[in-house]
């Protein structure tokens, strides 16, 4: 009864809310009343959808012993509180995904991204999190490959593992772009960034030697000196001799980058990955928790219009319509493929009680979207104008100050140099415009925020705060994600030649991380020299692998409800299935076909190939546009891949369905069998088990 | 009330891994008597190498 009574408080306030930013159209609109609905209406997800998934769909079975405490090990297997597990999984699944896409996807307006982040993710992205991670509970905690091969069939399962592979490379390398166009010619992020490095290893070598796994300290002290790392980045940026040392062009940041990526992937995890990890993970929940604190206590007044012009599809920040860009530009804070690998890696073996995946799936994933609502609020607080100036590249509105702000202010969004400069002098920087991305806008968004609400005088230690705290969080995907890949990349090299696969072979290990940094390596240096800026190309790229990666593990689910006999509920993760099949490869076409250059792969090749050979590009741009047409192709290509992967493991599901419909053999169901739990069903209080 | 911050308290202890060790020789006491447990320094040098063997981190 008081969930009821819940439910419909809930449900009136969310209705007011949205209504309130229904009504409130052509007049500002103040971010308290995004914050209000969403958090509303995850509340109603969380209470009700998934809910009624778990106990009809999924048929969650409270007197089942899961598997961490059947195989109970103390180490990887342990029976954990639901509330500790909800923070492990959101640890693991937020990474700088969600901060990025949305502030790229602002270019619409606040409203088009604000109700896919919503809607996506509520009928999406939390289903999708939470079915996996109960499918994988129920199957002792197997990967997604696994599940892939078990339940659909070999090829299914040699799809999900190329596919993870390919988007990890397409990740790194975007990700790396973002840190490398926020440390561009910037002395104080560059050098704070490179501090971080030495600090990681401080803390490696405190935890391993000094005082052995005492982990909340030693966090508590890397925090403190990576907040001291700062401001010594700030006195660096002041003297005129030591910032000459960290004023750098996009190139040489991206080399360095990359030579970061190797060492990162061969040296011993404890040495750099693991103390980065925990640095990143408390200055990620800290940030998180101060964002939304000051959003509150600023409530600050969204300038961006609902919707811009640039649903049209001429947009300066990325080309292409509303439908379907704005669904792949946020993939991560609405629906995440990617998410699908960490449901079934170390989540499930953590889980005391099946039902607990309703908090630890659905709930980790509605913090990780309200995330992003944060971000598309940080962006859109900016004077449009502003945040256009920033995240535009040089090869659109040109390189020179005043032509840009012409340019800009040509389409409705008042701006001036000089309001840029005085910007970039609060900030600390020497210039903020063509900083695409996505870093340096969030971190002026952020920065007015932290200012505004925790004292004015500090703005630009708050935006490089900010910066740290993103390259931080980066370079740590950079790498996780590097060492993943080379574990990938042996484990199929292996296949071929055994002694590839031994992960504690030297020269094996040699070999497959040069393999894998070389991979990512090449698009982040071509990204770099891409004079409109990369992300452009790359950044609907990685949208488009990680919706593939969704429709995998949403196929998967459906084809397991559908053998279980739950036809009539195949609709859950079905929909959401058709509706990210069809958005991807409606986005794939366009990326394919399109005869705009601005929009299709091939299209761009051919009219800076045609541009080339009639001699009319400058005398820098033709010296790099034979790679740029070889990369436009070889982008083009890959989109092609990705959809057919797509379309092959969706293939394979319907083929599945069809034969349990029809009464076919199949695969047997890989689920362990039903032991009763000695937990006395009390989830949470067996922590010792 | 001190009851809520002592569980908070080993909620965020139990998140961070820092009672990682604490744990495990619970374990082992409980299910491996006789034999001799890891050292702190043992423990997490395994404990840290299975913890990134496989995907932990997402975008």
């Amino acid at each position: 009864m008081g969930g009821r009574i819940l439910g419909v408080v809930l449900a009136v306030i969310a209705a007011f809310a949205v209504g309130g930013i229904a009504l409130q159209r052509d007049e500002p609109i103040n971010a308290l009343w995004i914050v209000t609905a969403a958090v509303c209406i995850y509340l109603l997800g969380y209470r009700f959808y998934a809910a009624w998934i778990m106990a009809k769909v999924l048929s969650a079975d409270p007197t089942r012993a899961t598997p961490a405490e059947r195989l109970n090990n103390g180490r990887d297997f342990v029976p954990t509180h639901r509330w500790v597990v909800f923070g492990h999984h959101f640890a693991a699944i937020a990474g700088p995904g969600p901060l990025v896409g949305p502030t790229l996807a602002a270019q619409f307006g606040y409203l088009p991204g604000t109700l896919w982040i919503l809607v996506g993710s509520v009928l999406g992205g939390c289903v999708q999190d939470m079915v996996i991670l109960f499918l994988s509970t129920r199957r002792n905690g197997r990967s997604l490959g696994q599940m892939a091969r078990d339940e659909l069939g070999p090829y299914g399962g040699f799809a999900a593992l190329i596919g993870t592979l390919m988007i990890m490379i397409i990740l790194i390398a975007v990700l790396g772009l973002v840190v490398v166009n926020a440390m561009k010619h910037s002395p104080w992020a560059t050098s704070t960034i490179a501090m971080t490095i030495p600090i990681a290893v401080f803390i490696g070598f405190y935890l391993r030697r000094l005082r052995p796994g005492r982990v909340l300290e030693a966090s508590i002290l890397g925090v403190a000196l990576l907040v001291m790392s700062v401001w010594l980045g700030g006195v660096i940026d002041h003297s005129p001799t030591l910032r000459a040392f960290f004023d750098h062009p996009g190139a040489p940041l991206a080399l360095a980058v990359i030579a970061y990526g190797w060492f990162a992937a061969i040296l011993p995890v404890w040495m750099l990955l693991a103390p980065r990890d925990y640095l990143s993970t408390f200055l990620k929940l800290g940030v998180v928790a101060l964002l939304a604190i000051a959003i509150v206590i600023m409530h600050p007044t969204l300038k961006m219009p609902a919707i811009t012009q640039f649903i049209d599809g001429t947009g300066p920040i990325f080309s292409g319509k509303l439908f379907p860009f704005v669904f792949i530009t946020i993939a991560c804070g609405a629906i995440s493929g990617f998410h699908a690998l960490v449901s079934s890696g170390t989540t499930p073996k953590l889980i005391t009680n099946e039902t607990d995946a309703r908090l630890a799936g659905y709930g980790s994933m509605a913090l990780e979207s309200f995330v992003a609502i944060m971000a598309m609020i940080a962006a859109t607080l900016l004077d449009p104008g502003v945040y256009f100036a920033i995240n535009t590249g040089t090869g659109v509105v040109g390189a020179a100050a005043a032509e840009a702000v012409a340019t800009i202010s040509s389409w409705g969004f008042p701006v001036t140099v000089e309001q840029m400069q005085e910007l970039a002098r609060e900030m600390g920087e020497s210039t903020l415009f063509a900083r695409t991305g996505g870093a340096p806008s969030l971190a002026v968004g952020m920065a007015s925020i932290f200012s505004s609400s925790f004292g004015s005088s500090l703005t630009s230690v708050w935006y490089h705060f900010a910066i740290m705290f993103e390259a931080v969080f980066i370079l740590t995907t950079v790498d996780a994600g590097t060492r993943v890949g080379r574990f990938m990349v042996q484990d199929m090299l292996g296949q071929v030649w055994k002694p590839m696969a031994n992960t504690s072979s030297y020269p094996a290990t040699l070999i497959a991380s040069t393999l894998i940094v070389a991979g990512w390596g090449y698009f982040l240096y071509i990204g770099v020299i891409d004079p409109n800026g990369g992300i452009n190309i790359l950044w609907p790229l990685f949208g488009i692998a990680n919706q593939m990666l969704a429709c995998i593990a949403l196929s998967v689910a459906t084809g397991i409800i559908v053998k279980k006999g739950k036809i009539r509920y195949a609709l859950v993760t079905g929909a959401p299935l058709a509706w990210l099949a069809f958005v991807t490869t409606v986005a794939a076409f366009q990326k394919v076909f399109s005869s705009d250059p601005k929009l299709g792969f091939f299209a761009a090749a051919n009219s800076l190939a045609e541009k080339l050979a009639a001699g009319t590009l400058p005398e820098a741009q033709a010296a790099v546009a034979p790679q740029l047409i070889f990369n436009q192709q070889l982008d083009g290509w890959l989109t092609v891949f990705f959809t057919l992967v797509l379309w092959f493991i969706i293939g394979d599901m319907l083929r599945v369905a069809y034969r349990r419909i029809t009464g076919l053999p199949l695969p047997a169901s890989s689920e362990a069998p039903y032991e009763p739990t000695r937990l006395n069903g009390i989830t949470g209080e067996t922590q010792h088990a | 009330m001190k009851k809520v911050v002592k569980t908070v308290w080993e909620c965020v202890r139990t998140v961070t891994g820092d009672n990682a060790y604490d744990r495990y020789l619970q374990h082992h006491a409980q299910n491996h008597r006789g034999t001799p447990p890891l050292s702190r320094r043992e423990f997490y040098a395994q404990y840290t190498d299975q913890k990134w063997s496989g995907i932990n981190r997402c975008c």
